[in-house]
């Protein structure tokens, strides 16, 4: 979607922490994206280390966690995992599917010095 | 944006620059041997210190990248509300006919307080345009920014001194992913899909129609000369969105736009 300004939260979080946690480099991110969240795994990788230039966390690694998808089935009323945006309800093969949750974009961790 | 790490923006209000808007302490920097920053670019020949190893530990941080957008968002939001205003954030591609729409809709709400905030990469023209109607309007700039965040709108607010229970219209930039994922403080998405974008819109952008609650075809006068099928864009937007409402509109003829003020006025109702 819009890795870079995600990047540019990160970044701001990042010397947040920084300034409370007096440290001065990152060396390890770790974030947890939900499935649903639209965000290219890969692009994020190529945006954060070029936004992460010049920051605490230049030449940090990257981990992505992911995190499940569940939606609300209209057609028998309850939560269900899904694995695609367009799945079918796996209980009950309904179409109408409306996500719940999946578009977390956390930072869980990070390694510092 | 700065040159030298990429990091900041160039945000706009109504053609003067806000440095202030810019993240880390930045002033924008004339050249890379003047560039200044609240953080340092390290001293070693790649631009990095050599860290002592040892001294490694493990922060928790447990907080959402979109953290600092979200805590703008509450404070709109808790304004907005504060002042009985309805904000609706409207989203689309570019062209949809966003600012056509809200010219037509200003003419049909008469007397009715409200105010626009126009968000664009460039120009104000869009803010002329609502202005020409003699409605206060706030143009945004976003520069090389692909969509308004809650920081933007929360200053645009401000500079329009909003009326106690008006409708405040937020156009976005045009753009129908990246504006879906940032909460502007408003009461609701509101996207406009025009029947010359093709059916499958809803299916391929997905986030911006689960993210609105009410979908407005607009350019319906339009359908017979592109062989628009309306009621395939409506069931790929339930496809999408089983409860989203639609309407359909065309902003040039007026055809749906009593049902859209229809909309509006029951939901500032239901606000106040
Ligand atoms: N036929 C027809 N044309 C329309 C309608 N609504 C808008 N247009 C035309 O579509 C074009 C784009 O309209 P705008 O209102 O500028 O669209 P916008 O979404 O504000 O555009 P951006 O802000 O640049 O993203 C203009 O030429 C409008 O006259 C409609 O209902 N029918
Ligand atoms: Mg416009
Ligand atoms: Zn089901």
């Amino acid at each position: 979607m819009h890795e870079l300004s995600l990047c540019e939260g990160i970044r701001s979080i990042i010397a947040e922490q920084a300034r409370v946690h007096g440290f001065t480099c990152v060396t390890v991110l770790r974030v947890e994206i939900g499935r649903f969240a639209g965000v290219e795994k890969a692009a994020l990788a190529f945006a954060f280390d070029e936004a992460m230039r010049g920051s605490e966390a230049e030449g940090a690694r990257l981990e992505v966690i992911d995190l499940p998808g569940h939606a609300l089935c209209y057609g028998c009323d309850r939560l269900v995992d899904i694995e695609e945006r367009f799945s079918v309800c796996p209980l009950c093969g309904s179409a109408k599917l409306m996500p719940q949750g999946g578009d977390e974009m956390r930072i869980k961790d990070m390694e510092v010095i | 944006m700065c040159t030298v790490c990429g990091c900041g923006d160039t945000v706009q209000f109504d053609g003067k620059r806000q440095t202030e808007l810019l993240p880390y302490g930045h002033v924008l920097a004339q050249a890379p041997a003047k560039h200044t920053h609240g953080h340092h670019h390290g001293l070693g020949p790649a631009g990095l210190s050599a860290p002592d190893l040892s001294q490694a530990r493990l922060i928790a941080v447990e907080t959402s990248i979109l953290a600092k957008n979200d805590g703008y968002a509450l404070s709109n939001r808790a304004a907005l509300s504060e002042l009985g205003v309805l904000a609706l954030n409207l989203v689309s591609s570019p062209g949809s006919g966003k600012t056509t729409l809200l010219c037509k809709t200003i003419e049909m709400l008469g007397d009715a307080p409200l105010a626009v905030i126009e968000g664009d990469q460039q120009t104000s023209l869009d803010a002329d345009r609502i202005r020409a109607t003699g409605a206060g309007a706030v143009q945004v700039n976003t520069g090389k920014g692909c969509h308004l965040d809650a920081q933007m709108v929360g200053r645009a607010m401000d500079a329009l001194k909003l009326p106690r229970g008006a409708f405040l219209f937020i156009e976005n930039v045009g753009n129908l992913v990246c504006p879906a994922a940032f909460d502007l403080g408003e009461d609701a998405k509101v996207v406009i899909l025009s029947v010359t974008e093709g059916e499958d819109k809803p299916l391929k952008y997905h986030d911006m129609f689960t993210a609105a609650s009410l979908a407005i075809l607009n350019k319906v006068d339009l359908a017979p000369y592109c062989d628009a099928d309306l009621d395939a864009y409506e069931a790929n937007l339930r496809r999408v969105h089983p409860t989203i409402e639609i309407l359909r509109v065309s902003a040039r003829t007026g055809e749906g736009m009593q049902a859209w003020v229809d909309w509006l006025r029951g939901r500032l109702a239901a606000k106040g």
